[in-house]
């Protein structure tokens, strides 16, 4: 089906991964990666050509490959390496125009993947318990990664219009975790202590990096128009991550922990914008019954199995481990409740 | 002294309606789990003797057992977070064996609630349980919540529609969702009618618990009737249930509106004792509750279409709001006193 494949960002983490998987998918002809800086990893043996997706060189690289498969994901969650948010917002929402522009003047392209993410539902107390695809957010975001989501979103909307013969799937993502893999999530549970809302306990939904390049495989590779949320089975409660990472918690009142996340950010530890401060108040939940039913994709890690796999490989658990408390249990079961006369007499 | 009430935590069960003497391994004789007289007690058997008599004096030794290992298996889970909450974020553990565990004395002892009717509520499947809401603050829908699950033979629990506000007020908002409460929308109200939930919905929202104590007992607007097409969408029946006495738990003489502007709340009670007697009037009157469980009102006969159809949404929401307020007069009439 996919005989050339451009694959965008592949000098990250996730983008490299891909690039390495459908080359060695034997209904792929080959895979061109692009991205502004050298992958850090090995591509094996797909192509990098290192160009800007904000500058019209990309068109090229399109046309000259004949690529008829474009998977998209370049747009950054945090603005981290690149150098701050304008940089960050330019890269998304630039980026993504430049691409689409090249992509709908290049009559070989047939199929669009778009890594999209599940912020363009914004987070408030308005939310449903479950977004589905069609719902609309109460709130539109308002900043950061989840606004430039929602934009990138809309032109690709706009691109889907212009050339309907090209087959357009966008995947909104609950936020990734892997053992290997840095996200905006892994870097907050890797705080000595974990900063939370006082008052609120938001669900969260996770996808294990191994899962979500699996839906970026099949659907690169056969085709599955549509719009799908992606997420692990099941719910994990803030608290309870915390709790299951053996971390200690500082809650905040809201107003002291925007202060906080100003400070943090500019540190660029790890990402405080108002946009993640509302998502660990309020929290989300994407429903995935279309990921089951139209693209037939069952998760291998439910969202609490995907939480341990993180704390296993980064071995977090370390300030409470898990064993120290079933041992500190046993013993107070066995002091308590042993018949205390007999103890005493023997 | 009456025996020592403790929370029940560990299996399922609720320690109460637990036989007394558990079948258990077969042990030497139990002996007195307190008994101060050893006098070869070690300082730590001191503070376990201690403990264990602080846990429940009364009671056999091997029940005592196997609820203090209850207990500390349900501490080890929580400090390590292994535990499952639904996608609503329900923690149904958390639930009854602490947060309603808390409030069951308020129930048993101080309303002193007598339930009628518990037969309606359907032992499976999902149901739409529509209530009258009253007593300026939301206990109404927590003692509702507590009738079910201790006094319904399937122990069902309720899930509650909550108004924004529930959702955007710190605390409320965290202990809303572990409770087993949504937001009041369509989307949920559904989704849970469909996977068999019992859900519980007070259509006369802040309108009904904020209203002044002269208009006790009068229902107020019943919301736009949304409960209604979300019970004809997922063809369950809809129990209407009337709550006598929660209007006299506080009741509201006066409201002070510009108060409640300026902290965002939809009204700002002022009652007998409340903000007078500062954290004393946060004490509850002890009036005498009945909650009635009215006769289901079946929405199967009705096409499926007839969600969208205003008129008779209109219709079938006036007849819950009639018969809700026809069981308050009736109670009402047997009632022979507010707390008694």
């Amino acid at each position: 089906m996919a005989r050339v494949v451009l694959v965008t960002g592949v000098s990250r983490h996730l983008g490299g991964r891909l690039a390495r998987i459908l080359q060695d998918d034997p209904r792929v002809g080959r895979v061109i990666g692009v991205d502004t800086v050298p992958p850090r990893s090995d591509l094996g043996a797909a192509e990098f050509v290192r160009a800007d997706i904000r500058n019209p060189i990309i068109a090229k690289v399109i046309a000259s490959a004949e690529v008829d498969t474009v998977v998209h994901m370049s747009v950054l969650a945090q603005p981290g390496s690149t150098g701050g948010r304008t940089i960050m917002k330019e890269v998304n929402v630039i980026g993504t125009m430049q691409l689409l522009a090249a992509c709908q003047k290049a009559p070989t392209v047939r199929k669009l993947v778009v890594k999209s993410s599940s912020t363009v539902y914004g987070a408030s107390p308005r939310d449903p318990a479950m977004f589905t695809e069609d719902m609309e957010p109460k709130v539109l975001p308002r900043s950061g990664f989840a606004k430039d989501s929602v934009e990138v979103e809309g032109y690709v909307r706009g691109f889907a219009r212009r050339r309907p013969d090209v087959a357009v799937t966008v995947l909104r993502f609950a936020n990734f975790l892997g053992p290997q893999m840095d996200s905006s999530m892994s870097s907050y549970f890797q705080l000595p202590v974990v900063p939370t809302v006082l008052g609120f306990d938001p669900r969260l939904q996770f996808i294990h990096a191994d899962d979500g390049l699996e839906v970026l495989r099949q659907t690169a590779v056969d085709s599955h128009p549509g719009t799908f949320n992606i997420a692990g089975d099941g719910v994990i409660l803030l608290s309870q991550a915390v709790h299951r990472a053996g971390r200690p918690t500082l809650p905040l009142v809201m107003p002291v922990l925007t202060m906080v996340g100003g400070l943090v950010r500019r540190a660029r530890v790890v990402d405080f914008s108002p946009e993640q401060l509302r998502f660990v108040s309020f929290g989300r939940g994407i429903d995935t019954t279309r990921m089951r039913t139209e693209l037939g994709f069952e998760p291998r890690y439910t969202t609490v199995e995907t939480f341990d796999d993180f704390v296993r490989g980064r071995h977090l658990n370390r300030t409470l481990p898990p064993a120290l408390v079933e041992t500190v249990e046993h013993q107070l079961t066995g002091l308590l409740t042993a018949p205390l006369g007999r103890r005493a007499d023997g | 002294m009456a025996e020592a009430r403790v929370i029940p935590i560990g299996d399922g069960e609720k320690a109460k309606e637990r036989p007394r003497k558990r079948p258990v391994t077969p042990r030497t004789p139990p002996v007195a789990a307190a008994e101060p007289a050893q006098p070869q007690l070690s300082e730590q058997d001191r503070v376990a003797a201690a403990v264990r008599e602080i846990l429940g004096a009364a009671g056999d030794d091997a029940d005592l057992d196997a609820r203090i290992a209850g207990l500390l298996a349900f501490l080890r889970r929580r400090i390590t977070g292994d535990y499952v909450v639904d996608e609503f974020g329900f923690d149904p553990e958390l639930t009854d064996k602490v947060l309603l565990a808390l409030l069951r004395p308020l129930y048993q002892k101080w309303f002193r609630v007598e339930t009628r009717g518990l037969e309606n509520v359907p032992d499976t499947g999902g149901a739409l349980v529509v209530a009258n809401h009253s007593g300026t603050i939301a206990l109404d829908s927590v003692m509702t919540q507590i009738a079910l699950l201790d006094h319904h033979p399937n122990r069902r629990p309720l899930r509650m529609l909550g108004a924004n506000l529930v959702f955007q007020t710190p605390v409320v908002a965290e202990f809303a969702r572990k409770t087993g409460s949504t937001l009041a929308c369509n989307a949920d109200a559904e989704r849970l009618l469909s996977r068999g939930e019992l859900v519980g919905v007070w259509p006369e929202g802040f309108k009904g618990i904020g209203k002044p104590f002269s208009e006790r007992y009068k229902l107020q607007r019943f919301g736009r009737g949304g409960f209604v097409s979300a019970a004809l969408r997922t063809k369950v029946p809809i129990i209407p249930v009337s709550i006598v006495g929660a209007e006299e738990i506080f009741p509201i003489l006066g409201n002070a509106k510009t108060l409640a502007r300026l902290l965002g709340l939809p009204y700002f009670p002022l009652t007998l004792t409340f903000p007078w007697l500062g954290p004393l009037g946060l004490v509850p009157l002890p009036s005498k509750w009945i909650i009635e469980f009215g006769e289901p009102i079946s929405t199967e006969a009705y096409p499926a279409a007839a969600a969208d159809d205003p008129m008779l949404v209109f219709n079938l929401t006036d007849q819950v709001r009639e018969t809700i307020q026809h069981t308050l007069y009736k109670l009402l009439m047997q009632r022979r006193s507010v707390f008694f």
